[in-house]
């Protein structure tokens, strides 16, 4: 039977980022961090307050900053850049692909303010392509935790990931799923829960809200296992292919554009090992709106309820 | 490799340079001449004279950093380091074809010596601030060296990096301009004038110089003057010739991006010497 998760709210992946970066500052001198005026935004300030010789205040122009954090980097520095997403990805796009993945520096770039789920500011804050860019810069590996331990755990293990990274952050706070004894492997994901009648396949925020369908599941009886792919790219292949091959069944989740996320990249790992019934929940063909977060994810069908709609058609599909 | 001052040695090696450029383009049937050979005298003061750097022992964490921001000039810089030792001469004729080190824009996977890969334009003034930057917080004398198109700083980035380094008063970086006044579709000046361009970059903060970029003599005291200022970046704005040193070239549009034929290409050694 499925384990309980009591998911208590937590801190936002932003702010356990802030966080992680202090830590990593305190132990390696070598860490540096380079912001574009939102630091106050992306917790980086937390790192600037307390280092500010190794902090490099950019100004509101992020493709300069990222250049320089490539510059940085390949000069053997452990360099954090850091905007919304929104931001990063978008304006740093050409610096990421020439400086940093073309070139080979070992940039960490950090995006927060990620997907829908930051409400008020609306669409051009809001970033539901982020996955899909970082994925199509060669040699990148592109992670995107649940919730503030697995964030916590994962920027560490980014800062001395020999090759460039980017992390997707989000805004508002996140459930807690992990303990703190949790280990986190860049590349490696995590089956949260036991079941084979269908699984989820997730990441970020909607890793919370699958454990809440399954749960919903689970009252009808229903076994439902839940995966948190906390690592984007590299993909972890036999999690996938083994899901794959014992439920015969996947619901792929993401706060992300579907047809560009991770359901695709997910889909490419079942069609090469074990084809199986596949439906996939995320963002439609479409930008979001300003509103309050719970009510922009309720009504662009963020929430568990709507992803037991989806299962239930893939289950359907998998009897017939 | 050996280093020099001397005026007719450093002649001696812009004549050799000059020599390769036509004859790897020649030999790879495209490539851009003109910016190539408009960036001669800068590249060889740079690298037999001024830069503090060990072809032996490429990753010497205290050597100065050398971008070649306009990245479609890499004959030159191929020349350059092939003559210094980093790389092999006899390939230099390899350019542009499957498999060489000597690909059609700078690239760092094939020549590790390279300190970024370029030729998208705009973007290496600013990868050079992030390792003036580094250099700063370790307390390294390195010095940064960043060779930029006038075509070039049209591209709004290198003002984002003009504006950081003015402001953070970012003394070990030295900005190169190759003011050949050609771009691909014609005359600078025709195409988005850069006019004023010493007061342009004066007023974010950059110490200007304005020199003979075929004087060699005249290069070096520039770099000097610029080692020599504390608590700014410095610009040299380079005058040059597109085209420089082979006389249907000089001044010409059409050789910005066109390989010389098989007749031009010994008519233009011819006229090098």
């Amino acid at each position: 039977m499925a384990a309980r998760y009591e998911l208590k709210m937590g801190a936002a992946t932003r702010e356990a980022f802030g966080k992680a970066l202090v830590a990593l500052g305190r132990a390696d001198e070598n860490v540096v961090v380079c912001d574009a005026d939102l630091s106050k935004s992306t917790f980086t300030h937390l790192f600037g307050k307390e280092f500010p010789n190794r902090f490099f205040s950019c100004g509101i122009a992020e493709a300069n900053m990222v250049s320089i954090g490539a510059g940085l980097a390949a000069s053997g520095k452990i360099a954090f850049v850091a905007s919304f997403s929104a931001f990063v990805l978008n304006k740093g796009f050409e610096q990421l692909r020439v400086n940093v993945a073309y070139s080979g520096a070992p940039l960490k770039v950090v995006g927060t303010h990620s997907g829908i789920s930051i409400g008020e500011d609306g669409p051009s804050q809001m970033s539901v392509e982020d996955l899909s860019l970082a994925c199509s810069l060669a040699g990148f590996t592109v992670l995107s935790p649940a919730d503030e331990v697995s964030m916590f755990a994962l920027v560490k293990a980014a800062a001395y990931h020999p090759g460039p990274v980017f992390i997707r952050a989000g805004r508002v706070k996140a459930p807690v799923i992990y303990g703190p004894e949790q280990e986190f492997v860049i590349g490696k994901g995590i089956q949260l829960t036991e079941g084979n009648d269908l699984t989820f396949i997730s990441t970020g925020l909607l890793v919370a809200e699958c454990l809440r369908a399954a749960e919903a599941l689970a009252a009808e009886g229903i076994a439902a296992r839940v995966i948190d792919l906390h690592t984007i790219r590299p993909l972890d292949r036999e999690l996938i292919a083994r899901a794959a091959a014992e439920t015969g069944c996947l619901v792929v989740a993401e706060e992300h554009l579907v047809d560009s996320g991770l359901g695709v990249r997910v889909a490419q790992v079942v069609s090469e090992t074990y084809p199986c019934v596949m439906e996939f929940h995320g963002i439609q063909n479409t930008y979001a709106e300003s509103g309050l977060p719970e009510e922009v994810m309720e009504k662009y069908k963020m929430t568990a309820k709507d992803i037991v709609v989806t299962a239930r058609k893939a289950l359907a599909r998998k009897k017939a | 490799m050996k280093k020099t001052s001397d005026l007719s040695e450093l002649q001696a090696i812009a004549r050799t340079v000059r020599r390769d450029i036509i004859e790897m383009i020649g030999a790879a049937k495209s490539g851009h001449p003109g910016g190539s050979l408009s960036a001669v005298e800068i590249l060889v003061t740079l690298y037999f004279d001024v830069l503090q750097h060990d072809p032996a022992n490429p990753g010497w964490p205290q050597r100065d950093r050398f971008i070649l921001s306009k990245g479609h000039a890499a004959p030159v810089l191929y020349s350059v380091m092939a003559e210094a030792g980093y790389t092999p001469k006899d390939q230099l004729n390899t350019l542009r074809r499957i498999g060489s080190i000597y690909q059609g824009h700078p690239d760092r996977r094939f020549i590790p010596a390279l300190e970024t890969s370029t030729g998208s334009l705009g973007v290496g003034l600013s990868v050079g601030l992030g390792m003036a930057e580094a250099a700063r917080l370790d307390k390294s004398p390195s010095r940064t060296y960043v060779v930029l198109g006038d075509g070039e700083i049209q591209e709004g980035q290198i003002w984002e990096a003009a504006m950081y380094a003015g402001f953070h008063k970012i003394d070990n970086i030295c900005a190169i301009l190759d003011n050949n006044r050609i771009q691909l579709d014609g005359w600078v000046k025709d195409i988005m004038g850069l006019d004023p361009l010493p007061e342009k970059w004066a007023s974010f903060g950059w110490h200007v110089i304005e020199v003979d970029g075929h004087d060699i003599v005249a290069l070096q005291a520039a770099f000097a003057e610029a080692a020599a200022t504390k608590g700014k970046p410095t610009i040299l704005i380079a005058n040059t010739v597109k085209g420089k040193g082979v006389s249907f070239m000089e001044d010409n549009p059409k050789y910005h991006g066109v390989a010389p034929t098989k007749e031009e290409v010994e008519l233009a050694l011819k006229e090098i010497g």
